[in-house]
């Protein structure tokens, strides 16, 4: 059927504008991508990539601005009117609903499966056979989403977008949680797709964006700062075009010593939510003043490591502990009291109390402490002037430390939680992803953080998915897979090529275990 | 000097909201061929004319006050406690049943006393819902609910059975109701001839208090922590299950408290249907007044207000006084969406740009008009 | 007495008794699988009560009196689905939560009920109801006939209404829908699925089966009304769904399961076996709170969505 229709040989987007709520998420953007392009879209978290695709899609209305496809004007109310014209997008976290198969996602979103009151579940599956064949990318129509690996539900994505009548595909950080290999193997797939079709590819992951695109525009604040070909920009240059100044992100010089072991994990064995063993003997140490990077797909047991050291989570055999205290099976007080300090995955719900205001979360650990009360009664006093010592040293920007945490945003909210967790100086900090979709400056704000923090000795455990992060910081990098520690390396002899071969479970002693 | 965007925003939205309540309850006066405006007319004013019907709405406002209270502790917990009615009866019982066993003690002993065993009442059977979601998970919308079913048929057995006065039983005409408290039980009266008691007193005592606790107190802290963010509560090493229970608890004994202070200030012996919906009407309250001691109050002036009146109508112009409920009912569908009215980011960004921009066209209009 | 009739008896009352909760409960359960929890089921099934009766107390010795049961339920489906559409509109449009909401509902159907029957009816009043319909053939069957096939039409077609709703839940694309938005709502949005639009439909859908559930309790099974007739049943049948795990069979399970028990406790105060009255009625909210308590750990199993009103502007 995508034959019949008429080839897209050019979208432009005109003077695009969108406000949110304090927010110019894109301010006059224009861009054109021609026939059989793969034009790279750039820029920080933040800087509008994810909103204008959104717009493309018909998700949101431009406040300004207009879309043309082959010199035609178009207006897109709903995805719907998108797809009809032949858009399709595969979104940065898959939109695929995981207690359905392959065949129902397909024929949720295709109303030409929709009979009265009937599904036709075969044309579907008939649908996505062909698509599979045409682009070689095999999937089992019947499979449940919740039974594939993340490979494998990005190549559902991208069949899903197709059997939809994609002939013009956007990817939205598609490379977000795959492995370096599956990776390259996404990008030799996308140069074949392009010559069918063309594709806008969003990344922050610069070395990706020079392999695959020929054309580059980046986006800053809002605003296209750099539009041109690939070919004639480095990683280097586009990273200085992104941010608008050259990035120096704090580098860990490990020449130093580390201090003596101080932090332990021994063969720690705990279940998921959903039953299954995600911690499958789980070892490792730490010393002090030691950054240990843990680098890993998400979803091998991450989460659930984070929450065992925490203790929200029970352990089921194996002991974590520092010197001279058991962590194993402690409760999250008295965890919190032997010295752990602790920057959660999501800062939003785990890391603040939303509605609860900025003094009041920063002695969210320490509001029953001798210093922050009087008996049964909050000193509030006291409350607000650590407060406003925090607020000047961690430079928190906000309109005054009673405004509600959950206002701020994100940067803000993770100063808000550095600066608690790092008031209370930790013997032991654990961050969880401590970067995730922040910008530059934050970023940078953070890691020099971290830094001094293990300049003064703390033995620091960096949970990331960020390749980069963890080779910059780390002393030692382990590889978590599948609930197992498979490799723990200096950093210096850690390579992207040898972390990433670990981080889809393949070891040096046997070579071709997965797959 | 025109009023800020936010300001109109929250303005506007809130009499949308109260025009939606409203418009709801004249719907159903319409069907009833009863004529709106009078009706209100009679619900708002009638009450407030004369000694009898100001000291009357006090008195209903004295279990309201006590178990909004009681309800804003949970809901700001994060646990919605639905089960005051049963809480009240229970607190009923054990108050009476206290009272009734003691009638030898002073009156300065025994009130405290009495007191204490309805909040004991009440927190136990709050207490069980709250072990049912903290340890084992299960909604406290409906474990409530079904514990006031249980809770009514328990105090009308035991009004029907082992509480019943022997009077009844001898003069054979069987009214399930307990025997008269003994005095030193009863809560003094204000101004003779009304029903008015102290217990009034004891109710704003109890808004300052619960004020401190909840804002004051780590207890507080702690509690208003778990229900506003349950996630970054139980991370920052706080025992969320904890703290449900002792809101429950709480909730519980307020409701219980507000069940024994209405036995012994008002009615003077345990009977079917003293609580008459206060512990759903407490949630209007409590919502109302925005969870808020300081609203708490006033708020419950209102609907004590509302009650009485709904009562007037029904003799005045023989409109059921169930109209209450529905204006109830209304209320909270109406308060709660204006509530997520008011702080949806998006919906007053949209609001305030399109009120700049009318406001740009105005001036503009204007403008053109005196050139022209 | 033989256990065997003694058993046709508990099964011949408390199967006809199932079809309330069965009704209010897959309605529920529609509500549920989009996402959205309503409680407000009890105020529904009272206003669907109070509709039911009314046609048949006013019209009874007119001469349109044969057609007063039918207009009494389709008076009862249309209330449920205007006031299953206010709920909508409270929880889904201004995203209020759906706990509270559910119980401003429940006093608003509960008020209006009991207000206008006060005004209207004043006092209890027997109506003729809907007349049994035994199925030639089958209801002559010793035993199963005058169990299964001695029941009133409504009662027929709710139990013909669990498969119906099996498949409008799994076969259609309006089920698919229904279920997307209930555990993935924002990837539907991006399939062009308007997720309001499918928990409206939802919550008219609930709305009605809550409605023709009230009219089933005036009309088939009580024949009077009462202002206390719902009796925390759509409570019940909201705790029904929980327990049915989301699924058609289980809840027509659930709902015989519950009723079954109901009229094995009447059965034994029949036969003389004493004990307070009052505890017998206090027996079906306590098997609730047990029956919630021990289902508790499938509450993972339930629409991942399930109580979360969807905001697509809201940024991940």
């Amino acid at each position: 059927m995508a034959g019949k229709l008429q080839k897209i040989r050019s979208l432009e987007v005109d003077g695009i504008t969108k406000r949110f709520p304090g927010v110019l998420a894109c301010d006059s953007i224009s861009l054109k991508v021609g026939e059989n392009e793969v034009l790279a879209l750039v820029g920080e978290n933040g800087a509008g990539k994810t909103t204008l695709m959104n717009i493309l899609m018909g998700l949101y209305q431009p406040d300004e601005g207009s879309i043309r496809i082959n010199g035609q004007e178009v207006r897109f109310k709903t995805p719907n009117d998108a797809y009809a014209a032949g858009i399709g997008m595969v979104h940065q976290h898959f939109m695929l609903v995981p207690n359905m198969t392959v065949a129902e996602n397909v024929a949720l979103g295709a109303p030409d499966f929709h009979r009265f009151m009937r599904l036709d579940l075969a044309g579907a599956r008939k649908r996505i056979q062909e698509i599979s064949e045409k682009f070689s990318l095999p999937v089992q129509p019947d499979a449940y989403i919740w039974q594939l690996s993340v490979g494998e539900q990005q190549r559902v994505e991208l069949v899903k977008t197709l059997c939809f009548g994609a002939r013009f595909l956007i990817l939205d950080e598609p490379t977000s949680a795959l492995t370096p290999q599956e990776t390259d193997e996404l990008i030799v797939l996308l140069k074949r797709m392009s010559a069918e079709m063309s594709i806008v590819f969003i990344s922050h992951k610069l070395a990706e964006v020079t392999a695959v695109s020929n054309k580059v525009a980046i986006l800053r604040h809002g605003r296209v700062v750099f539009s041109g070909s690939t070919s004639e920009q480095t990683p280097a240059s586009l990273a200085a075009l992104m941010t608008g100044h050259e990035v120096n992100l704090p580098v860990n010089n490990c020449c130093e010593e580390c201090g003596e072991e101080f932090f332990s994990v021994r063969n720690v064995r705990a279940k998921s939510d959903r039953g299954f063993y995600a911690l499958d003997g789980i070892d490792f140490s730490i010393h002090k003043g030691e950054i240990l990077g843990l680098a890993g797909v998400s979803g091998n047991g991450q989460r659930e490591l984070a929450e065992v050291i925490a203790g929200l989570r029970s352990v089921e055999s194996g002991s974590i502990g520092m010197p001279g205290f058991e962590l194993t099976n402690k409760s999250p007080r008295e965890i919190i009291n032997s010295g752990l300090g602790y920057i959660p995955e999501d800062r939003n719900t785990e890391g603040i109390v939303p509605s609860f205001s900025i003094k009041e979360n920063l002695v969210l650990k320490d509001f029953a402490s001798d210093e922050f009360s009087a008996g049964p009664f909050l000193n509030l006093k006291k409350q607000e002037a650590n407060a406003e010592k925090l607020k000047e040293s961690f430079d928190i920007r906000c309109p005054s430390v009673a405004t509600a945490a959950g206002s701020l945003s994100g940067g803000n909210i993770q100063k808000v939680i550095l600066a608690r967790e790092l008031a209370r100086n930790p013997k032991v900090l654990v961050a969880v992803y401590p970067t995730r979709g922040l910008d530059m400056g934050a970023e940078e704000f953070i890691h020099k953080s971290l830094l001094e923090m293990r300049a003064r000795g703390t033995a620091i455990l960096l949970i990331s998915e960020e390749l980069d992060e963890i080779m910059n910081l780390a002393d030692r990098v382990a590889v978590i897979y599948k609930g197992k520690i498979l490799k723990i390396l200096p950093s210096h002899q850690a390579t992207r090529r040898s972390l990433g071969l670990l981080m889809a479970g393949i070891t040096e002693n046997a070579p071709g275990a997965e797959r | 000097m025109k009023p800020s965007p936010r300001i109109l925003y929250i303005a506007l939205v809130s009499l949308a909201a109260a025009v939606a309540a409203i418009g709801i309850a004249a719907i159903v006066l319409a069907i009833l061929g009863a004529n709106v405006f009078d009706t209100f007319k009679v619900i708002l004013t009638e009450p407030l004319k004369d000694i009898f019907g100001i000291t009357e709405i006090l008195v209903r406002a004295i279990p309201l006050i006590l178990v909004g209270l009681g309800i804003a502790i949970s809901f700001r917990s994060g646990i919605l406690n639905i089960g005051a009615e049963g809480q009240i009866l229970m607190g009923i019982i054990a108050a009476a049943a206290t009272a009734i066993a003691l009638p030898g003690l002073p009156k300065i002993v025994l009130l405290p006393i009495v007191f204490l065993a309805g909040a004991l009442g009440g927190a136990v059977w709050g207490a069980i819902a709250g072990y049912l979601r903290a340890v084992l998970g299960v909604n406290e919308i409906l474990s409530t609910v079904m514990l006031n079913y249980i809770a009514a048929q328990l105090y009308g057995f035991l009004l029907r059975g082992p509480m019943i006065d022997p009077a009844e039983l001898q003069t054979g005409s069987g009214t399930p109701q307990s025997v008269r408290l003994p005095r030193s039980a009863w809560i003094d009266r204000i101004i003779p001839g009304t029903r008015l008691h102290w217990g009034i007193a004891v109710a704003l005592v109890l808004a300052v208090l619960v004020y401190i606790l909840l804002w004051r107190t780590t207890w507080g802290f702690k509690m208003r922590a778990a229900g506003a963010g349950a996630k970054a509560a139980r991370y920052g090493g706080i025992k969320v299950e904890q703290c449900l229970l002792m809101a429950m608890v709480l909730a519980g004994a307020f409701a219980g408290l507000a069940g024994a202070v209405e036995v012994t200030g008002v009615h003077r012996r345990a009977i079917e249907g003293i609580s008459s919906g206060y512990g759903f009407s407490g949630i209007v309250v409590a919502l109302f007044g925005g969870l808020h001691p300081a609203g708490i109050v006033p708020s419950a002036f209102f609907f004590g207000l509302l009650l009485i009146g709904a009562d007037m109508t029904q003799r005045m112009m023989s409109i059921p006084a169930n109209m209450v409920l529905v204006l109830q009912g209304a209320v909270i569908l109406s308060i709660i969406s204006a509530k997520m009215v008011i702080n949806d980011p998006y919906a007053f960004d949209k609001f305030s740009r399109a009120l700049s921009r009318r406001r740009k066209k105005d001036e503009s209009g204007k403008t053109t008009g005196e050139t022209a | 007495m033989s256990i065997l009739t003694f058993v046709s008896n508990v099964l011949s009352i408390g199967i006809p008794f199932s079809v309330a909760l069965l009704l209010a409960a897959l309605g529920e359960m529609f509500n549920q699988r989009a996402g959205i929890f309503n409680l407000g089921c009890e105020g529904i099934m009272a206003m669907g009560a109070f509709l039911g009766f009314i046609p048949a107390y006013f019209l009874q010795n007119s001469p349109l009196a044969g057609y007063a049961n039918l207009l009494g339920v389709l008076a009862a489906g249309g209330a449920g689905i205007l006031l299953g559409l206010l709920f909508a509109l409270a929880t889904v449009t201004f995203k209020a939560p759906q706990g509270i909401a559910g119980i401003g509902l429940q006093m608003l159907g509960w008020g209006t009920a009991g207000t206008l029957f006060r005004h209207f009816v004043g006092g209890v009043t027997g109506i003729p109801g809907l007349p049994s319909l035994p199925i030639p053939g089958l209801s002559k069957i010793p035993v199963l006939g005058p169990m299964l096939f001695s029941m009133n039409a409504m009662a027929y077609l709710a139990f013909l209404f669990v498969p119906v709703s099996y498949y409008l839940l799994f076969k259609t694309p309006w089920g698919l829908k229904i279920r997307a938005v209930g555990t993935y709502p924002r990837a539907a949005d991006t399939m062009g699925i308007n997720v309001t639009k499918t928990r409206y439909q939802a919550l008219a859908m609930g709305g009605l089966l809550a409605g023709l559930a009230g009219a089933y309790l005036s009309l088939g099974q009580a024949k009077m009304f009462a202002d206390d007739i719902v009796a925390g049943r759509g409570f019940i049948a909201v705790a029904l769904v929980y327990f049915g795990r989301w699924h058609p069979a289980w809840i027509l399970g659930g709902s015989l399961l519950f009723s079954i028990a109901q009229s094995f406790q009447l059965a034994i105060q029949v036969m003389g076996i004493k004990f307070p009255y009052e505890f017998a009625v206090m027996l079906p909210y306590v098997l609730v709170i047990v029956v919630l308590a021990l289902t508790r750990s499938s509450a993972v199993r339930g629409p991942a969505e399930l109580g979360k009103a969807y905001d697509r502007e809201k940024r991940i």
